[in-house]
């Protein structure tokens, strides 16, 4: 679980130009972080890409923090 | 009413001879090639394997990295360019400047094609769920534009237009139109291009457009030299920042040249094959335009790309336009140090026959040693040294497929 939050804190960094420090569990994408709309489809992008999972369009849209997509990733791999 | 007159108040430069202006003219003047063997990509199984690629560029001193990896290169080096340009003219200085009067017009002869070609890879690989959401923006010819306006928030026009090879004479000469009809007082405006990839070399190298001097990079490009093979691709931009007159000389600024004329033309002839009469009508126009007499021009800023057709008839249309005055013209191209920037080449020569008029000096022609007279291409081209010489009035040729011309006309302030 640590892990996986780790993951995702890195790639949200990477994806949204921001400091690691600055990613918290709790970070809306949009409202903390400063992502617009193509950010967000790209961010999803990417953890696709991380987890080696594809994520439905109406899933990816209720990705919004990074407690949700850390919910997410970490539901979908222990299936 | 007369015309309202635009003047040249700032340059920015990223190209295979350097990647600001000042470095770039130095090494222009010195003779300097910025051809080497191709880096960015195995280029082996490509009959052409000689470019001028741009070197030790760093976007991200011009803009953020998260920002820089959205787009693709060409619009990184529009940006660059455009953003030197700004700083060089001192409009950020200008505290009461009318950002709704000041607009953009950059463009690309054919914009993201390494990105296009890298997520056609994407998508085949991997499925259409492999296509990003920046690819459209990220490739768009008109987003060096988009992103300069965002950038300095800059609220005229903003727009690029697309002409193959002739794509930056046009754009700056449309700018330059759009301050005269009363439209801006201050454009920024030039032409990038960033497409050294396998898809774009790989496709001029079908049509058997260019050099395939291997073996010598920096003697690739040698243009009306006898042993000349066709051209070499280059990348970069230049770009350029027109005033009004008034609107520079009231604010102090420093003026490098007037932009007196702007013409253009048709072949109506071929998609690739040059004729010589529309480069010449658009000579013509260029001086009808600027109210000069052919014998009034001292430099030619050529196409002089290093084809065997393109560089006799560049030669045969300044003939038919200038007529006996040709003979007195120095005629360069500094493709032969740079390549060939595509849409890109119009930007930068601007540049340098700006500079040739503000410095009185012509650039050399390098690897000009065996000259094609009976080929045709028997006038002055200013053949491996870099020469000293009165120029009040300088013009920059741009042919490109389609049998599209343009030309610039700058003149000595």
């Amino acid at each position: 679980m640590e892990n996986i939050e780790a993951r995702v804190k890195k790639i949200v960094a990477e994806q949204l130009g921001v400091n690691e420090a600055e990613v918290k569990i709790d970070s809306s994408f949009v409202d903390d972080l400063g992502a617009d709309s193509l950010d967000t489809v790209e961010l999803v992008m990417a953890l696709e890409e991380e987890f080696e999972c594809e994520i439905p369009d109406e899933e990816a849209e209720k990705i919004t923090t990074v407690k949700q997509a850390v919910d997410y990733v970490t539901a979908h791999l222990n299936k | 009413m007369s015309k309202r007159r635009v003047v040249v108040t700032g340059l920015g430069h990223i190209s295979p001879v350097g990647n600001d202006v000042s470095s770039g003219w130095a090494n222009l003047l010195a003779g300097k090639s910025g051809i080497t063997n191709i880096t960015r990509f195995d280029a082996s199984d490509i009959a052409c394997q000689v470019a001028g690629e741009v070197k030790g560029f760093d976007i991200s001193q011009y803009i953020s990295p998260k920002d820089a990896r959205r787009m693709d290169v060409f619009i990184h080096y529009g940006i660059a360019a455009a953003l030197q340009a700004v700083a060089d003219s001192g409009l950020d200085d200008v505290a009461d400047l009318d950002k709704t009067r000041v607009g953009v017009n950059i463009g690309s002869g054919i914009g993201g094609l390494p990105l296009i070609e890298e997520t056609g890879v994407a998508r085949h690989e991997g499925g259409i769920r492999k296509i990003g959401p920046f690819f459209i923006p990220g490739s768009l010819i008109n987003m060096v534009a988009g992103h300069v306006s965002i950038l300095k928030g800059y609220q005229g026009p903003s727009y690029g237009i697309v002409s193959a090879c002739t794509t930056g004479a046009h754009c700056i000469g449309d700018a330059a139109r759009v301050i005269q009809y009363g439209d801006a007082d201050v454009m920024v405006a030039g032409g990038a291009e960033g497409t050294i990839s396998s898809l774009a070399v790989g496709g001029f190298a079908a049509m058997k457009a260019l050099s395939t001097r291997n073996d010598d990079p920096a003697t690739a490009s040698r243009p009306w030299d006898k042993g000349r093979d066709g051209f070499v691709m280059g990348e970069g931009a230049g770009v350029l920042v027109l005033e009004e007159y008034e609107h520079a000389v009231k604010r102090g600024a420093k003026i490098y040249a007037e932009l007196v004329g702007f013409g253009m033309s048709s072949d109506a002839h071929h998609i690739t094959a040059p004729s010589a009469e529309g480069p010449a009508r658009g000579v013509l126009n260029a001086l009808r335009d600027a109210g000069l007499n052919p014998d009034q021009v001292q430099y030619v800023n050529a196409h002089g790309t290093s084809t065997p057709l393109g560089d006799a008839n560049e030669t045969n249309a300044l003939k038919i336009a200038f007529g006996d005055h040709a003979k007195k013209l120095v005629v360069n191209s500094t493709k032969s140090m740079t390549g060939h920037l595509l849409g890109g080449a119009g930007g930068v020569e601007a540049i340098y026959s700006i500079l040739a008029v503000h410095n009185q000096v012509s650039p050399p022609t390098i690897n000009l040693h065996e000259q094609d007279i009976e080929g045709g291409c028997d006038l002055d081209y200013c053949a491996n040294t870099a020469r000293d010489m009165k120029i009040d009035v300088a013009i920059s040729n741009s042919f490109g497929f389609g049998g599209t011309n343009g030309t610039l006309v700058f003149k000595r302030v």
